[in-house]
């Protein structure tokens, strides 16, 4: 079964999903991340999507799984480069991905991500 | 109406769901949809074609383009020969499952399609019959 990769930069997680993921992929990209996320104390992961011509219930439930569990795991978890016509489809579907960190493009990702790591350490320096 | 075009292909794993897709997507494509509307109903066949595999136990799925004077259509039919939907009326509710998915497969194949109907006959099987026009 292919794998897909999770490259690291700095304390973010990058994935690229690139195939057409069955249901077992999906699966396993979930708890490959949850362990990286470990492994790696990683900050904040980022899922690029880009690639990705639908997004049904299931690969939607992965997306709110991963920002969920990396929620637990003091991680932000950023989906980024969600076609349009995907995003129609997934409304009309009934998924709202609420939850689910979203931006543009893996720049605006990144910086997303940046900002809502900074102002949790502001949040801990106060307290 | 006319028929098109006519295949019917295996659905008995989750690779299987994955072909299903590609293949709804190339119809469609040659159906002349929309990028929106090969979206819409390759979602839709996702959904559906995944409870064909899980609660079904695996079936097959028609295929066929339509053409109606000037419309055309892909018209999709799911069958299995699986334990049936006792409550069909709740299985097509928002949020209603019997597995550990979302819910929304049905209900949320059904918006996505312009005619949608189920045949269900417990312990003999399910027929999903759905279809998009462009």
């Amino acid at each position: 079964m292919a794998e897909i990769p999770i490259l690291k930069i700095g304390d973010c997680l990058l994935v690229s999903i690139q195939v057409d993921m069955h249901d077992r992929l999906a699966l396993a990209l979930q708890d490959d991340l949850t362990e990286r996320i470990v492994a790696d104390h990683a900050r904040g992961v980022m899922i690029d999507i880009s690639a990705l011509e639908i997004v049904d219930s299931f690969i939607g439930r992965m997306l709110n799984n991963i920002a969920a569990m990396s929620r637990v795991l003091d991680a932000v978890t950023v989906v980024v480069g969600m076609r349009p016509a995907v995003a129609i489809t997934l409304v009309e579907l009934g998924l709202g991905l609420t939850g689910v960190r979203t931006a543009l493009n893996v720049d605006k990702g990144l910086a997303l991500i940046r900002r809502i790591i900074d102002s949790d350490s502001l949040d801990a320096d106060r307290d | 109406m006319q028929i098109e075009t006519d295949e019917t292909i295996p659905l008995r794993s989750s690779d299987d769901v994955v072909r299903v897709r590609q293949a709804v997507r190339a119809r469609a494509i040659g159906a002349g949809f929309s990028l929106v509307d090969q979206t819409k109903i390759v979602t839709a066949a996702s959904e559906i074609g995944r409870n064909t595999v899980d609660y079904g136990g695996g079936g097959t799925l028609r295929i066929e383009v339509l053409r109606d004077r000037e419309r055309r259509g892909v018209r999709l039919t799911f069958t299995d020969q699986g334990p049936g939907i006792p409550d069909l009326a709740r299985a097509m509710t928002d949020g209603y499952t019997t597995g550990d998915g979302l819910g929304l497969g049905m209900s949320g194949a059904k918006r996505l399609s312009n005619e949608f109907e189920v045949k269900s006959t417990p312990g003999q099987g399910t027929t999903v019959i759905l279809a998009r026009w462009k």
